[in-house]
């Protein structure tokens, strides 16, 4: 017992000896027009930023100065300065932007406008719009290739992840996936893409060499109907092992070994999990819960919710600072 | 910004070129009844084009998806007048469309389905929301994504248990189809354990829908009409033909909450959904007709996608293959409800939730929470397949 109780004591020691890694993720609340700042040192919300409409997609620019977020319902995106954590500029994207992706200098920037079934392209440094390509209807996710010669977008209602070519802009190849893709995600070392399908209910895993689907993920929850599993937002660890798979309405992240493309484990987080982001050094998982307006911490190594944070109405996506 | 066209230009040239082989033609008719009917909301007036505008973007969704694929939809409109023969109408559509949309009383498309199904055409009941169409006289050439009356009385029903409002007076209209509701609304009472504490007919005298003075008229007609009855909690009313339901709401004699055929209405879509991305899709709605979206418009453009769906799943055009597979377990759509809709095998009836709507809000959507079912909980709404008379031929 005593025993016990020092072995407690000393461990809760070195947690607090351990230089506090404190991060500051953001949040964007799609109902409140608002971005909660959290301080994961504290996991309380510091700050909350009144935004324009409907924000959604929301990210750190590289150099970690600013924050990007799509406010939808005003056609544009807005940039948030870090450091005053106030509303400082807006970016030429076209109608009803949702997810954006930025190549690796963070130079330009690549809008999902589901209005008009494009994509627009952004010079960062400049804040001008360089062109638009055509995609399909309701283009929604957004990801490059780790090496960065590859654009994927995802379009809703046309259930495809187009490729394209980030120095010809061209589509090169379109693969066709289960209804309404929402999330693309690459494997780090570029071996297969993943993408998330809300209302076929699975993830497909595809070859992004040969374009082809090579395997999907499915989600078997007891008790749980087959509807309710809508899978969104991915997020994999550095080391290509293990996907956390966002399942919206089942209220659950799937932890699913990357390998076997196998369920392994459901955490059970808040309503309508969405998307997720990692902290820098991969301890720990944020995920955004929409209907129960608040943020669940995962200890990734433990694969547990050790932590909910209650942000503002609607919290859709999710960006920790570099 | 000369360098920008240019670019553009290049782009619009390479992505021409990327066409390889010529895209395959898919045809899609559109059947519909010339002239529209009367409402009693000047507002609620259907346009000329309802129904076929939500084919029309639907053919512009499935082409946007067809550049990639390499097929091309296309979509020709019929009407038949008064004293036109639907059957010949049909029969010339479907020399040149495999798949043809319809909106047309039971009976024509009946006609229509049997004079067809030797050429394998297949149809979609867009319109009819008849029992029968799904039950005796199912056809297997025939895909109804319209909902029925009693998935729609079941819907609204859910609501109201779950809001504990079981007392019902139930005012029924004189005419066929209101009576056809008022049937669908007396078995969903059954089903979940609502009370139709008193029901009343309201004849339709004839007379005119626009009148320089009727408010005058209507407020005092009504809450004499609804005088004397037991107590109640809501007033459902099943007026499908558009004679006194609209007049119903705030003039009760006892303040009590409207539904049914006015107040809180079933309905398969509504110009004020904007949940599940639906906002995309009414915008290019909008766009694309330059008014809003009706259940009719809904109706046809889920019929539509169904279509694309299918042809971009099997990579083919070939109407046997198509239909197959929409028949067949693989086959699901995504049309904006939160939730994939899939075929009930048994009669080839759409599921679907079914939005509860007050005219400006959706108030909510059923299946409502607790409507447990074992194969799917859209199964709760209208006739599950133990029930079910159907056998498809």
């Amino acid at each position: 017992m005593l025993r016990m109780w020092r072995v407690g004591l000393l461990s809760g020691l070195a947690l607090a000896a351990a230089p506090a890694h404190a991060f500051i993720a953001y949040v964007s609340n799609e109902k409140s027009n608002t971005v909660s700042v959290i301080d994961t040192d504290s996991w309380t919300v510091t700050k909350t930023i009144k935004v324009g409409q409907r924000p959604r997609g929301i990210d750190f620019t590289r150099d970690g100065k600013f924050v990007m977020v799509a406010v939808g319902d005003d056609d544009t995106i807005q940039v948030i300065d870090a450091k005053t954590q106030a509303v400082v500029d807006s970016l030429p994207s076209g109608p009803d932007p949702e997810l954006f992706a930025q190549d690796a200098a963070g130079k330009i920037l690549y809008v999902a406008n589901e209005n008009d079934n494009t994509v627009t392209v952004i010079d960062l440094e400049k804040r001008t719009r360089l062109g638009d390509i055509q995609v399909g209807v309701e283009p929604e996710g957004m990801t490059i290739s780790p090496d960065g010669k590859t654009l994927i977008n995802t379009s809703e209602t046309t259930n495809m992840a187009h490729f394209i070519d980030t120095s010809s802009r061209q589509i090169v190849a379109n693969v066709l996936v289960d209804a309404r893709p929402r999330f693309a995600e690459f494997k780090h070392d570029s071996s297969e893409l993943w993408v998330s399908s809300e209302i076929g209910g699975t993830v497909s895993v595809i070859d992004p060499a040969k374009h082809e689907v090579i395997g999907k993920v499915t989600f078997e929850i007891s008790g749980l109907r087959k509807e309710a599993i809508q899978p969104v937002g991915i997020g994999m660890t550095k080391d290509d092992k293990t996907a956390f798979v966002a399942l919206g309405p089942a209220n659950r992240i799937a932890v699913v070994d990357v390998a076997s493309r196998k369920v392994t484990k459901y955490l059970l987080v808040g309503q309508r999990v969405w998307h997720m982001a990692f902290t820098p050094d991969e301890k720990y998982l944020l995920t955004t819960n929409g209907v129960s307006n608040d943020v669940s911490v995962i200890d990734v190594a433990a694969q547990k919710v050790i932590k909910t944070i209650q942000v503002g109405e609607l919290p859709w996506g999710i960006t920790i600072a570099p | 910004m000369i360098r920008w066209l240019v670019g553009l230009i290049g782009w619009s040239l390479a992505a021409t070129s990327a066409l390889a082989a010529d895209p395959v033609t898919i045809g899609v008719g559109y059947l519909g009844v010339a002239g529209t009917r009367s409402t009693l909301s000047l507002v609620e007036q259907p346009a000329e084009n309802d129904g076929v505008a939500g084919a029309r973007l639907a053919i512009e969704d499935n082409n946007t998806t067809g550049k990639f694929t390499g097929q091309r939809f296309t979509l020709e409109e019929r009407r038949i007048k008064e004293g036109e023969d639907a059957v010949q109408a049909a029969t010339d559509l479907a020399a040149r469309n495999g798949f043809i949309i319809a909106d047309l009383p039971a009976d024509a498309l009946l006609k229509v389905a049997d004079a067809l199904r030797d050429r394998g055409t297949l149809l979609f009941n867009a319109g009819a929301i008849d029992e029968r169409l799904r039950e005796a006289d199912c056809r297997a050439n025939v895909i109804h994504t319209a909902p029925t009356r009693a998935m729609l009385a079941d819907a609204l029903g859910q609501y109201l248990v779950w809001k504990k409002w079981s007392r019902w007076l139930l005012v029924v209209g004189s005419h066929d189809e209101d009576k056809l509701f008022a049937d669908a609304l007396r078995r969903t009472a059954t089903r979940f354990g609502a009370k139709i504490v008193q029901e009343k007919t309201f004849e339709d005298k004839g007379g005119a829908r626009r009148t320089d003075s009727g408010v005058t008229l209507i407020q005092r007609q009504m809450p004499v009409f609804t005088q004397g009855a037991p107590a109640y909690d809501v007033l459902v009313a099943a007026d499908e033909s558009e004679v006194f339901g609209a007049y119903l709401p705030y003039r009760t004699w006892d303040p009590r909450p409207v539904a049914g055929s006015a107040g809180l209405v079933p309905r398969s879509w509504d110009a004020s959904q904007d949940q599940w991305g639906a906002i995309q899709m009414q915008n290019r709605f909008i766009k694309l007709n330059s008014r809003r979206m009706t259940p009719l418009d809904m109706q046809a453009w889920t019929a539509v996608r169904m279509i694309g769906e299918a042809t971009s799943r099997t990579n083919s055009g070939d109407v046997k293959k198509v239909t197959d597979f929409i028949k067949g377990p693989d086959f699901s759509v995504a049309a904006f409800k939160g939730t994939r809709l899939t075929l009930r095998d048994w009669n080839l009836q759409l599921r679907q939730p079914i939005l509860l709507v007050d005219g400006r809000m959706v108030v909510s959507v059923s299946p409502q929470e607790g409507f447990l079912h074992q194969v799917s909980e859209l199964d709760t709404l209208g006739y599950d397949r133990p029930e079910s008379k159907c056998k498809l031929k």
